[in-house]
């Protein structure tokens, strides 16, 4: 592939014709901030607060949308870069409610991250604000268009990855908004609930129903593993707080995946900690299930076992192996028939 | 898989025969969409209208029990006019007269009669399939789960072969397992004619070497299917039976026959997480670890194993299923120990040449596709590269047969099972929390012709019965189905529509015929 070479606050760097200036620059590990540009999308330059200076070009382009040519010469932290990104940030918490306090997405929010960064503290434009109800109409994830920065990643999350194509721009000026077709309520619409357009917001505009109030972005420990459901075998981060699974998030790093997942490996967690979970072994006497302890339990089985195969041989006895434990727990419970057994009689559910 | 999900991104065309991807594999349909919407064709083989038929650019929809036919047409397509790949059927291929005289008897007019599919439809596809220059073909259940299953799979590969698409990037022949590690479970013998790896327990030289390392004799005579291990229960010829994480009663086929079975018994362990059908007729039931609360690996539908991590602990006494069966063996006079799961691949590897290279300390960082014979290999992204396991693909030519069971006069309906995007298998996991609260209940699919026929309307409570069982259930009235076809899940124990389907099974792979029985439904 051609290389073409460009030089990015005085370092020079090589990189494939046709990459981006954001993406050149963060190649060499420097910073620029970007809020309508995801590296799963197709950047749109909506924002603008990505823009740099170039040698020889007007106006400041926005670098997620600029590719490199030959002998580029960028600068991404010049006075004027900062001056425009910093009226941005304001612009934008002019009409925002700045409820970080208690949102949900503090900590991992890129709107308060990059206000943080440039020290864009109050509304100095103080305009008016929304005042759009929650929508709360599904049971999986809430959306506070107060918070939207109409970025429009969600749309093209939709759209791009999912193939939905679910939402889109309402209204036009301040009034501008996100949702389905006609504005109508995300439970009305033919949304499939796979929360790809929460993974992409950066925001606080749409969250995980199910970890409001469950704790800090940043308190929470991702264990990265994989789904338990379909043959996909997606990467998923459980978000594990005191000993408890508080929710799924998708891991930029899956090898099928990346940070996409479908409804059920996103929200289908909650019977890790159901109470209706087996806590201990049972014994059914007369009918009834008695709760025993693992000492009982095992002998009695091993006892049983040992019986049948002595009285009626081995091919007596059945093994259903799972298709939902792991790759280590099968080929032991094959071991076991096989070879503390001595039956060739195990299968699993894998015809169905 | 023969090739990776990610390679579906660069297909140019894409045939998805029965399966609803959107709802099964949605991931996987999102890598469809991508292709898609970089100009790839996607056709959809289903006889449902389903959302993801609906986003092809063809739909063909077939009477089910059909495929062979489909495919033998298309096939001869391709042979008659020429559009063959001739230097791959030259050089990697055998037994292509035999095929092309099988086919020569389908063509698009006689294939159009038996599939439904219009002649010209076969024609448009057939031709776009060969001239494709990464095509790639997706199926499942839909496919496999028919008395000629194995000679559907079969149809499908020949098509693969006589037009190239296989051993290339983004080509191949792609089956969607539905199981998180139904994979994982064959290969590591979960199965009772091989050893890990596909070995054969026939093969002496294989039974030596797991004797040798296991410390043991293994058996010569292969084992039963789950099928089998049911009726031989009922027999009164399998006694005691121990069942690790599955949920028979609810997922196989003609429940009532399970539970006939599981009830003859002298003895029965259950080991899982709930306290499932199946596990009410246990006599013992040991509570297991979910996949949250233990280390490991699943292997995924693309050969990629990749690590479980624990996350939290399991509750109460619960304990890895790995744990237990230690526990167990120890028990029984063979001990059993090791100190994680890490020790236990390492054994795996010993003895399995595909998963060789494996180890956690390699799985750290990525998933790796077997093969993976050497701590130095990198896996394999796709198979047949450079040539077929067997050296020659050969080509097996199949023939039309129908279904089991034909509609009949008392029976004028087929009735199709298959899931729901928001359930997963029997409903045990996903009916706890958001998505039990989202979707409580089944229904049962009906087409607005029929419907009116019968007097049935939305929502109305109807009942269905086959050969074997009956159950009421809410109808709902739509055109995803055609006319003369039903169409449930088999989630959910309040509908439990495996008490009515067919367990006849394929003569070789042994996969029940779940996706054709006959039945009738009238208002409950
Ligand atoms: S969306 Fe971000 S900036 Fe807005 S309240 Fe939430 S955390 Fe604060
Ligand atoms: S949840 Fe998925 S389908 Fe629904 S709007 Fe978001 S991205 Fe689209
Ligand atoms: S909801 Fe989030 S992702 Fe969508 S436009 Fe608003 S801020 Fe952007
Ligand atoms: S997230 Fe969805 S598509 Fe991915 S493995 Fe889980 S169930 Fe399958
Ligand atoms: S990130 Fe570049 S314009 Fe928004």
């Amino acid at each position: 592939m051609a290389l073409v070479t460009v030089t990015i606050d005085g370092q020079t760097v090589q990189v494939p014709a046709g990459t981006s200036v954001l993406d050149a620059a963060r190649s060499i590990g420097i910073k620029i901030p970007a809020l309508c540009h995801d590296p799963d999308l197709t950047p749109v330059g909506a924002c603008r607060l990505c823009v740099v200076e170039i040698e020889n070009m007007r106006n400041l382009p926005a670098s997620c949308v600029t590719t490199c040519t030959e002998g580029m010469v960028i600068r991404t932290n010049t006075e004027k870069v900062i001056e425009a990104r910093r009226t941005i940030l304001e612009l934008l918490i002019a009409n925002h409610p700045l409820d970080c306090l208690t949102c949900e997405k503090s900590g991992s929010c890129l709107l308060q991250e990059y206000c943080y960064e440039y020290g864009v503290t109050s509304d100095i434009y103080a305009g008016e604000k929304h005042s759009y109800p929650i929508e709360d109409s599904n049971p999986f994830y809430l959306r506070d268009m107060n918070k939207c920065i109409v970025c429009g990643r969600c749309i093209r999350a939709c759209e791009e990855i999912v193939g939905k194509s679910i939402l889109d721009f309402a209204y036009r000026g301040f009034n501008t908004k996100v949702g389905p077709f006609m504005d109508t309520p995300i439970g009305e619409s033919e949304c499939v609930y796979c929360g790809s357009c929460v993974a992409v917001c950066p925001t606080g505009a749409l969250t995980e129903k199910d970890m409001v109030g469950k704790g800090r972005k940043w308190e929470a420990k991702k264990v990265k593993t994989v789904c338990p459901y379909c043959g996909t075998g997606c990467t998923i981060d459980l978000n594990v707080k005191d000993g408890k699974v508080i929710g799924v998030t998708g891991n930029p790093d899956g090898d099928v995946n990346g940070r996409f997942l479908c409804v059920k490996g996103r929200f289908g967690y909650q019977f890790i900690h159901s109470d209706k979970r087996l806590k201990t072994p049972l014994i059914k006497k007369d009918g009834v299930f008695k709760e025993a302890t693992w000492d009982e339990a095992l002998g009695l089985v091993a006892s049983k076992l040992k019986e049948v195969k002595e009285k009626s041989g081995p091919d007596s006895i059945g093994f259903l192996s799972s298709a939902r434990c792991t790759n280590e727990e099968n080929y032991l419970l094959n071991k076991f028939a096989r070879a503390v057994v001595g039956t060739n009689n195990i299968d699993h559910c894998a015809r169905l | 898989m023969t090739n990776s999900i990610n390679e579906i991104t660069g297909a140019d065309f894409i045939l998805a025969c029965g399966t609803n991807t959107a709802d099964c594999h949605p991931v996987i349909s999102y890598k469809v969409n991508q292709a898609v919407r970089k100009g790839a064709q996607l056709v959809v083989v289903d006889p449902r209208v389903t959302d993801f038929a609906m986003t092809a650019s063809e739909h063909l929809q077939l009477k089910p029990g059909t495929d062979i036919a489909l495919f033998n047409g298309m096939m001869n397509v391709i042979i008659s006019e020429g559009l063959w790949n001739k230097e791959f059927v030259e050089n990697r291929t055998e037994g292509f007269e035999a095929l092309k005289e099988a086919v020569a008897k389908y063509t698009p007019e006689y294939a159009a009669e038996i599939t439904g599919v219009p002649a010209d439809k076969i024609r448009e596809v057939a031709r776009a399939y060969a001239k494709a220059e990464k095509a790639t073909i997706l199926y499942t259940m839909g496919v496999t789960q028919h008395t000629c299953g194995t000679h559907n799979v079969f149809a499908v590969a020949n098509l693969a072969m006589l037009c190239g698409q296989i051993g290339r990037e983004s080509t191949g022949v792609n089956p969607l397992r539905g199981q998180n590690n139904v994979q994982g479970a064959c290969d590591m013998g979960a199965l009772p004619n091989v050893l890990t790896g596909y070995q054969s327990v026939t093969d002496p030289a294989v039974r030596e070497k797991f004797g040798k390392a296991w410390n043991c004799t293994i058996s010569e005579k292969p084992g039963l299917t789950v099928g089998e291990m049911m009726s031989a229960a009922a027999h009164g010829d399998i006694k005691a039976m121990f069942i690790m994480g599955e949920n028979p009663v609810l997922s196989d086929a003609d429940a009532g026959h399970v539970v006939e079975g599981l009830k003859k018994l002298d003895f029965l362990v259950v080991q899982d997480i709930f306290l499932t059908e199946t596990a009410q007729y246990a006599d013992v039931v040991l509570p297991a670890a979910c996949f949250a609360e233990k280390d490991g690996t699943f292997t995924n539908t693309e050969r990629r194993v990749q690590r479980v991590r624990k996350a939290v602990e399991p509750p109460g006494q619960a304990l890895a299923d790995w744990e237990i069966i230690c526990r167990l063996a120890t028990a029984m006079g063979y001990p059993m120990s090791y100190a994680s799961p890490s020790e236990i691949m390492d054994e795996i590897a010993g003895l399995t040449p595909s998963y060789g290279g494996i180890s956690f300390a390699r799985l750290e960082e990525k998933g790796i596709q077997w093969p993976c014979p050497t701590p130095d290999h990198p896996g394999t992204p796709f198979l047949h590269a450079e040539k077929f396991s067997r050296g020659l693909g050969k080509f097996n030519p199949v023939e039309h047969v129908p279904p089991d069971e034909a509609p009949d006069a008392e029976y004028p309906f087929i009735l199709s099972t298959g899931r729901r995007l928001y359930h997963y298998h029997t409903g045990t996991m996903t009916r706890k929390g958001m998505l039990g609260e989202f979707f409580p209940a089944d229904y049962l699919e009906i087409s607005c012709e029929d419907a009116e026929r019968l007097g049935i309307n939305d929502g109305d409570k109807v009942r269905v019965a086959t050969r074997r069982g009956a159950m009421e259930i809410a109808a709902k009235v739509t055109d995803t189905v055609p006319k003369g076809v039903l169409f449930t899940s088999f989630h959910f124990a309040e509908t439990p529509v495996n008490m009515l389907t067919n367990p006849k099974f394929d003569a070789i792979a042994k996969i029940p015929e779940l996706k054709v029985c006959a039945a009738r439904v009238e208002k409950a």
